[in-house]
């Protein structure tokens, strides 16, 4: 047994992110609580200096640490796309932390340590690197969802969380040692050797896929895996609900692809079809409930859902355009959906007063600039060409049509027309009413300004010229689906 | 170089103005109408060199524009018009505005609302361009967001309600229409081994039969975009959309829906489902025209009995369309002409109604035929225009609607007699509406002591009328000036969906 090399390149990203986040809450108690919003502009530093890091990463392309560790195209995509996200949170977090009255350090610290967690999952490449990824990631996100510690609701959310999370933990771990018992190892890569060879106990081998689907479909929320959605979603702080709709699902997807196309494509031929259902089930249950809702953070947790169910669809076609469209439509999602939250976490007010679609009456004369922004992403998630939403959406249908998912695609487009109702039903309180509300007093802060402007800007120029980045995400599925 | 560009010029300076429009300040309101009537009317003065330099003898696309947008999917910036279109494209560049001059009593929210008109027009106008079928469905959907705004902010008691059904009607047709188009691209990539979204690399290959769908493909896929055309046009059953969108509508956005956007269902038509699928168009051509003839029909008597003016011009545009679809699927070159200067026609005629009607709702803001009567007396100028304007809908020989209509007829009777028969009832019925219409609004006394005090047509409501009418009269006098340069590409459509041309026997088993 030799003590393999430390290869510290290869992991730079999520050892920057740490070690951001320790410094953190190391300093965080010496520094005057006036002073304590400097944290805020720390961990976004981390965030950027992370996200340079991330250059030196694509020098280092291979397997390291024993082969535990990959470094790929589909790596790289996945640490921009969850620093993307971390850094957009930090922005849309600052004034709302200050509003609140929230401990910042401890807030900041936690939201880099969910990165790192997110980060090693994207480049892990062995199950239990994988679960220790998912736990670091999970166990932040638990604590953030709690952070408002004298609200009720936040404390359901944070609980409710941390159960039905740790079940999927459970789910996952029962899933390894089944598969660590059929084919003597937790290797991705070993594993899909070993289930290509002779004596395999393949019920146990399916068994393991199934347990591992279930795991990661709770933490992705996909139907009939969703339930707790809608009230983590809505109990929680929201700028943390906006993360926790598209970091740990992206990440729960960047594992589920890399473990089901990397260790289990002998079994694909049964895991297609149950991806079928799910993607089926999920589109329609979101987006028809979505429907019904009055407050508009359990809309989004509604049809975040249902966005999980296009990412299935695309995940059901198991080819390089079919993940590469699901590739795209995570970062697209993320892009959108992080505008739309970053608006309602402006409008929100202390202890979430104003989250009914109801409340939002009038906008549109009262705050033209929001309303217009607002109905910008909620256009975009609906999927109005000249929109990314538009373009992931396209990019996921085309690469099911290609792989003969037609009626899957049918469904899919006819509950895009539901979520048009909702959507557009935001949009009708805006402009349609007369204002109920006085939304006088708010005030815009700088921060929360660059994240608008940043995700408008990219729901616009990904929405129009996608090119680039979808050549990028082709490149990163033909480094899961070898 | 400039044909090249030119209609990406035209496509896009409304963009542009609305654009601009953006950074102006909300409160001026002048400013915002001048800006938003100087860039359509540049538009317009930009398709006049369509009109200048357009090659009647030639059926091809011309100002071809073709650009790689996306290219590792094969889709391309690709845009150009034929015979069919160009017309199209004045039509909308003409009518947009004349619907900004409508637009006065728009006081609150100028701003966005010119915007959102601006906007449109550069939807409706790149639907009418695009020879890509990805570009198309890109224009064909976002175009409904600024017809959804302006119905739902700026229309009237149902618009809510109106704004939605409009949206939702047409989006489950649009996207049905989108697994059509992914179906078709990858059958034409997996055929021919290139993976494009060309309109004409599809059809070329489907003409040259280097791409041969079987008769089950070819019927799911002629449905899937017949179905979003039909919702388009309104064709009977499908027209419950467009009596709420219309009544709602504000005046301007009634006329470019009736104008312009109903004609897009009608020119997908003409466009994709005959040239794509010409077996399908046969097959099914019996039953649509039946629809066609229903729709004619029903639209006259439902148009009948409407207390509402807006709502009797809207189900009198079931009826025409009702004309237009009949004589697309009458498969003669007389009935496709027909069709297509009826939607010349249906789009000035009818639009003209709109902005008749909004011209005295604006004086009295209520459209109920019965608060009116003797208008003659008050507004004499505006009682000749609406006599005018109504004849010509009813098809008068001299104005416009008789060219169409009559040629549509004409069609029609050389394939099926019967046809054309009931279909011709449709045109004594729309004299009946029409004119009694006018006599209630129009003739008798005042007797409503509302109606007393109204004033004559001010000169921003006669600009806008008099180049409709205009047009009623050159468009009725000298029908060649338009029919001649849609004749080659006419032609080429009725070749290329010609029966003896077809090769597997229209047996529907």
């Amino acid at each position: 047994m030799t003590i393999p090399e430390i290869h510290i390149p290869a992991i730079l990203p999520s050892v920057v992110l740490a070690i951001a986040g320790i410094a953190i809450m190391v300093a965080d108690p010496f520094l005057s609580p006036a002073r304590r919003w400097l944290t805020g502009w720390a961990a976004l530093a981390g965030v950027v200096l992370a996200g340079l890091s991330v250059l030196v990463l694509r020098e280092h392309f291979g397997l390291s640490y024993s082969n535990l560790w990959t470094v790929d195209e589909f790596t790289v995509f996945f640490h921009v796309v969850f620093l993307f996200i971390i850094g957009m949170t930090i922005l849309s977090s600052m004034d709302f932390i200050i509003r609140e009255k929230l401990p910042q350090g401890e807030y900041y610290a936690l939201l880099l340590f969910a990165g790192a967690g997110m980060l090693m999952m994207s480049g892990s490449n062995d199950l239990m690197m994988i679960f220790i990824g998912l736990e670091i990631l999970s166990i932040a996100t638990y604590v953030l969802a709690g952070f408002r510690r004298t609200d009720l609701k936040s404390n359901e959310s944070a609980m409710k969380y941390f159960l039905l999370g740790s079940f999927a933990s459970a789910f996952f771990l029962y899933g390894t040692a089944l598969i660590f018992g059929a084919t003597g190892s937790t290797n991705l890569n070993a594993i899909h050797t070993a289930l290509n060879g002779p004596e395999i106990q393949i019920t146990l081998a399916y068994l393991s896929a199934a347990l591992i689907l279930i795991a990661l479909c709770f933490k992705v929320a996909v139907a009939p895996f969703h339930i707790w959605t809608p009230d983590v979603y809505e109990g929680a702080p929201s700028p943390v609900t906006g993360f926790m709709s598209v970091g740990p699902k992206a990440a729960g997807f960047a594992v589920l692809f890399r473990i089901f196309l990397t260790a289990f494509p002998t079994l694909q031929n049964r895991w297609v079809d149950g991806i079928w259902v799910i993607a089926a089930l999920t589109m329609i249950l979101g987006n028809v409930i979505a429907v019904a809702q009055p407050n508009i953070k359990r809309m989004l947790a509604y049809s975040s859902i249902a966005h999980a169910g296009y990412v299935a669809v695309a995940f059901a076609t198991s080819s390089v355009p079919g993940i590469s469209a699901a590739l795209f439509y995570l970062l697209a999602y993320s892009v959108m959906n992080l505008g739309a939250f970053t608006i309602i976490t402006i409008l929100s007010r202390s202890e979430d007063k104003l989250v009914k679609i109801a409340d939002y009456a009038g906008l549109g004369t009262k705050r033209p600039g929001l309303a217009a922004l607002l109905s910008l992403f909620l256009l975009s998630l609906a999927g109005v060409p000249g929109t990314v939403g538009f373009a992931g959406k396209f990019f996921i249908f085309r690469s099911a049509v290609q792989s003969g998912l037609v009626w899957l695609t049918v469904i899919g487009v006819v509950t895009t027309v539901v979520s048009f109702y909702y959507y557009l039903s935001v949009i009708v309180q805006m402009y349609m009413h007369a204002p109920k509300e006085d939304f006088g007093n708010l005030r815009s802060a700088r921060s929360w300004n660059i994240a608008l402007f940043i995700a408008a800007v990219g729901t616009l120029y990904l929405g129009i010229l996608p090119s680039r980045i979808l050549e990028w995400t082709a490149a990163a599925a033909l480094g899961v689906l070898r | 170089m400039m044909n090249n560009l030119i209609l990406t010029i035209i496509t896009f300076t409304p963009a542009l103005g609305a654009l601009l429009l953006l950074l102006q300040n909300s409160r001026n309101i002048r400013v915002l109408r001048t800006i938003a009537v100087t860039t359509t009317v540049l538009s317009f003065v930009f398709s006049l060199h369509l009109i200048a330099h357009f090659d009647s003898g030639s059926p091809d696309f011309q100002y071809v524009i073709n650009a790689p947008w996306i290219p590792s999917f094969g889709i391309s910036y690709h845009m150009g018009v034929d015979g069919i279109s160009l017309f199209l494209v004045l039509l909308t560049t003409v009518l947009t505005p004349l619907a900004m001059l409508a637009s006065w009593s728009i006081t609150e929210r100028t701003k966005e609302y010119f915007i959102f008109m601006l906007l449109l027009e550069t939807g409706m106008i790149g639907v009418f361009c695009s020879l890509d079928l990805f570009l198309f469905y890109v224009f064909w959907e976002v175009m409904l967001i600024p017809m959804y705004f302006l119905i739902g902010i700026w229309g009237g008691d149902r618009r809510i309600y109106s704004a939605m059904k409009f949206v939702l009607y047409t989006m489950i047709g649009g996207v049905l229409m989108l697994v059509g188009i992914l179906s078709l691209y990858f059958l034409h990539g997996n055929a021919t081994g290139t993976y494009t979204f060309s309109y004409t690399a599809i059809l070329n290959a489907l003409a040259t039969g280097q791409l041969i769908l079987t008769p089950t493909v070819e019927r799911l896929l002629f449905l899937a975009f017949f179905i979003a055309f039909a919702i388009k046009v309104p064709l009977f059953p499908f027209h419950t959309w467009l009596p709420d969108a219309h009544v709602e509508a504000p005046t301007a956005g009634s006329v470019l829906l009736a104008g312009i956007m109903l004609k897009m269902g009608t020119y997908g038509l003409v466009r994709f489902s005959l040239p794509y699928f010409p077996h399908m168009s046969h097959l099914f051509a019996p039953a649509i025209s039946m629809l066609a003839i229903v729709g004619i029909i029903y639209g006259a008597f439902v148009a009948m009995v409407q207390p509402d003016m807006k709502k009797l011009v809207a189900y009198s545009s079931v009826s025409h369309l009702g004309f237009i679809v009949l004589g697309i699927f009458s498969f003669t070159m007389q009935g496709m002409e027909g069709a297509v200067y009826q939607m010349l026609n249906h789009g000035v005629s009818t639009g003209a109604l709109f902005l008749l009607v909004g011209i005295i709702y604006e004086r009295r803001h209520t459209r109920s035929i019965a608060e009116f009567g003797g208008l003659a007396h008050r507004m004499p100028l505006f009682a000749g225009v609406f006599l005018i304007v109504s004849l010509s809908s009813i098809g008068l020989p001299g104005l416009n609607g008789f060219v169409g209509e009559f040629l549509i007829l004409l069609g029609t009777f050389g394939v099926s007699p019967a046809h054309a028969a009931l279909a011709a009832t449709g045109v004594i019925l729309s004299a009946v509406y029409m004119l009694w219409m006018y006599q209630r609004v129009i003739w008798g006394e005042i007797t409503n002591a509302k109606n007393a005090l109204l004033v004559d047509m001010n000169l921003r409501e006669k600009l806008m009328i008099v180049p409709l009418l205009i047009l009623i009269v050159w468009m009725g006098m000298y029908s060649g000036h338009f029919l001649r340069p849609m004749d080659a590409a006419v032609s080429r459509l009725l070749q290329q969906t010609d029966k003896t041309n077809l090769e597997f026997a229209l047996n529907p088993k």
